[in-house]
């Protein structure tokens, strides 16, 4: 038989980053309690090589190979380096908070370097198989860190429901691309997108299949009304995995989206829109007047999660390549914003304590001005008030809504937008209209102050000149 | 004929089987009825010629796996009694959704443009043909890199599996050979001179 060995030269930041990832767990077996924290700067380390791989192989044509299993692309390149880039903020601000609270471990690091890796064989997936296996990698690294602290009771029930939910959802998911599978006899994207062109009248089992996938996706990203273990996850894990859950693994969630949807099943795009429509007015409904009644800030940031990802599907409902780069814009700038919220959480918690109700911010504006102006501009950006960052995102995928001539929805998304903005303001009003007896000041670190101020100054400084991230989505997804 | 006849055989035993996993009180039965229906599944890829597959399921699966999990029921003493509260409450509703389920997908799969009503059955073939040679033949060269992602989920899972059950707790008591063995006398005993007792 005949075997050319394939071009490996496309994968080399996956490569990379595996051979890395394995690497840090052997030098973590050997490395002495005392100089712990070398695992952690290993790790990050490897993502930004990882990085700059992605960078330096940006690709100017997509390529494709590992028999088409493999696919690099420019929207590939561009998620993943905003994978690694919300990574590395992410393990930052984890080893202050396992640090300070004595959970630092090495195989934390581990756990979260091979679940960029499963997020990154995500996006750049060409086939059902690679689809599956990033999503597998990526969800069992994150069930295991949601239940590192073994000591918490909450800790552990989270775990348990994210497992046993996660694995429902992929059971749904595999049992959707079998049935892809079985109507078209290929898992190769591309010869999916073929064979539905060529396709005359309507494949019923296709579009079941479809449902399966679609309702897969939606359990992943947490749309209603698959979103049940949203919150209850985002409260009892950790902060510092709550911040990563809710950062890195959305804009693999969106690249597992364009692969399946708009890259595998062009041809049901007026099946699939139909299904997203539900969705994402059910998402933006249900998230935002819920967290309204929310008391706990992390369950507050998860209902507004859910929010979020019903404006996530308005840019691939209006299914042009404007709004998927739309959609792109909003994914990414989400991340970043919600990230920055979760660390004002580790900025406030003390040693043994948790801040993560509302009234934990009550008056931040005494205790400590410049995080409370922090807080503000990540506040007011997730609410989508301009100038922020978070207007520039929502206004983007609405423009692109109005303009594929679905105007209703948008004057939905723009009605349950301003039934939001009352949780938002909410936790303003706390941090400076509330007085506190005797205002404590903040211990921070000033490494962490560094990163949280760069965080939510990016988030400012990007929605004062938006046109650059913008352009930069819309050139990823023109190929 | 024949296989078919094979076939609904084997597919009422699998289904029936599943049935009783979750139906029976005893979580060994439970456990042996999972051994079956892993049984009739490997009998049902054996009709569809893939002997590899079929091999695998009850070597790995009947042969470790489940051994494993009985072992692991045994061992475990499991209060059925509070697992199965609430059980009458739920199970209408459960079953209810499942019927709905089974009704619609019989509606699809059974529609004329489901493509599967007038479907050609693929071709078999010979007695001479490998389906483990088959197999052998793209798992390491088309699929390789799938492969090798599995081969990571495979460690992520070790890494993780690790990582939530092993600790360290300082309060246990255990052996050091090294000082063990190197024990001197003089550690140990202390000899004590005393002057010899006269006989009473």
């Amino acid at each position: 038989m005949s075997f050319t060995t394939p071009d490996m030269a496309p994968a080399t930041p996956e490569l990379f980053l595996l051979a890395a990832a394995c690497a840090v767990l052997v030098a973590d077996v050997y490395v002495p309690q005392r100089l712990r924290m070398l695992t952690y700067h290993l790790a990050q380390f490897s993502l930004v090589i990882a990085a700059g791989l992605c960078l330096a192989l940006l690709p100017e044509t997509p390529q494709v190979t590992f028999n088409g299993t493999f696919v690099a692309d420019a929207m590939g390149a561009l998620l993943k380096v905003f994978i690694l880039l919300a990574t590395y903020f992410a393990f930052f601000y984890s080893k202050i908070y396992l640090r300070d609270r004595g959970l630092f471990k090495g195989e934390y690091f581990v756990l979260g370097l091979f679940a960029v890796l499963g997020m990154m064989v995500l996006v750049s997936a060409g086939s059902l198989l690679t689809v599956y296996l990033g999503l597998e990698l990526l969800s069992l690294s994150l069930y295991a860190m949601v239940a590192m602290n073994r000591t918490s009771i909450t800790a552990s029930e989270a775990a348990m429901k994210y497992f046993v939910l996660g694995a429902l959802a992929s059971g749904v998911l595999l049992y959707g691309m079998s049935m892809i599978y079985g109507a078209t006899g290929t898992l190769d994207l591309a010869a999916i997108r073929g064979h539905v062109a060529g396709l005359d009248g309507r494949n019923m089992v296709l579009i079941l299949g479809l449902v399966f996938v679609i309702v897969g996706i939606a359990f992943k990203l947490g749309a209603v009304p698959f979103h049940m273990w949203v919150p209850d996850v985002y409260e009892g894990a950790p902060t510092s995995v709550t911040l990563f859950i809710g950062s890195a693994p959305k804009i693999a969630a969106f690249g597992m989206l364009m692969r399946l949807l708009v890259d595998g099943l062009p041809g049901l795009h007026g099946d699939w829109t139909g299904m997203l429509i539900i969705l994402s007015v059910l998402s933006m409904g249900v998230g935002n007047i819920i967290a309204i009644a929310q008391t706990n800030l992390k369950r507050m940031l998860a209902y507004s999660t859910i929010a979020h990802v019903g404006f996530l599907f308005l840019g691939i409902i209006a299914g042009s390549e404007a709004g998927y780069s739309a959609s792109m814009f909003y994914i990414i700038v989400y991340a970043f914003m919600s990230m920055g919220g979760f660390a004002m959480i580790v900025v406030l918690g003390g040693a043994e304590s948790e801040a993560d109700r509302i009234v934990d911010f009550k008056g931040l504006n005494d205790r400590n001005p410049w995080y409370a102006f922090l807080m503000l501009i990540l506040m007011l950006s997730m609410a989508g008030v301009p100038p922020f960052l978070g207007f520039w995102a929502k206004w983007s995928v609405l423009r692109e809504v109005v303009a594929s001539g679905m105007t209703w929805l948008a004057v939905v998304a723009v009605i349950f937008s301003i039934i939001g903005l009352f949780y938002y303001l909410r936790v303003i009003r706390m941090m400076y209209f509330e007085k506190v007896e005797q205002p404590a000041p903040l211990s921070v670190g000033a490494d962490m102050r560094i990163m949280v101020s760069a965080n939510a100054l990016a988030i400012l400084a990007l929605g004062v000149y938006p046109s650059g991230l913008l352009a930069l989505c819309v050139s990823a997804l023109a190929g | 004929m024949m296989i078919d006849i094979l076939f609904y055989f084997f597919a009422t035993v699998l289904v029936a089987s599943g049935l009783c996993v979750i139906t029976v009180r005893n979580p060994v039965h439970a456990a042996l009825f999972l051994v079956l229906a892993f049984f009739s599944m490997a009998c049902i890829w054996l009709l569809l010629e893939e002997e590899f597959l079929a091999i695998v399921l009850v070597l790995v699966y009947v042969g470790a796996v489940m051994v494993l999990f009985l072992f692991v029921v045994m061992m475990l003493d499991i209060n059925i009694a509070r697992l199965r509260a609430g059980f009458i409450r739920y199970v209408w509703v459960g079953v209810g959704v499942a019927f709905f389920i089974v009704v619609q997908l019989f509606f699809v799969f059974s529609a004329k443009q489901s493509g599967l009503v007038d479907a050609v059955p693929p071709a078999r073939h010979g007695a001479d043909y490998s389906n483990t040679e088959a197999l052998g033949r793209i798992l390491y060269t088309d699929y390789v890199y799938p492969f090798e992602i599995a081969a990571a989920v495979l460690l992520v899972a070790i890494v993780a599996a690790i990582a939530l059950t092993m600790r360290r707790r300082p309060d246990t008591k255990h052996q050091r050979p090294s000082e063990q063995v190197a024990v001197r006398r003089e550690d140990r005993i202390r000899i004590v001179s005393m002057p010899a007792e006269k006989k009473q």
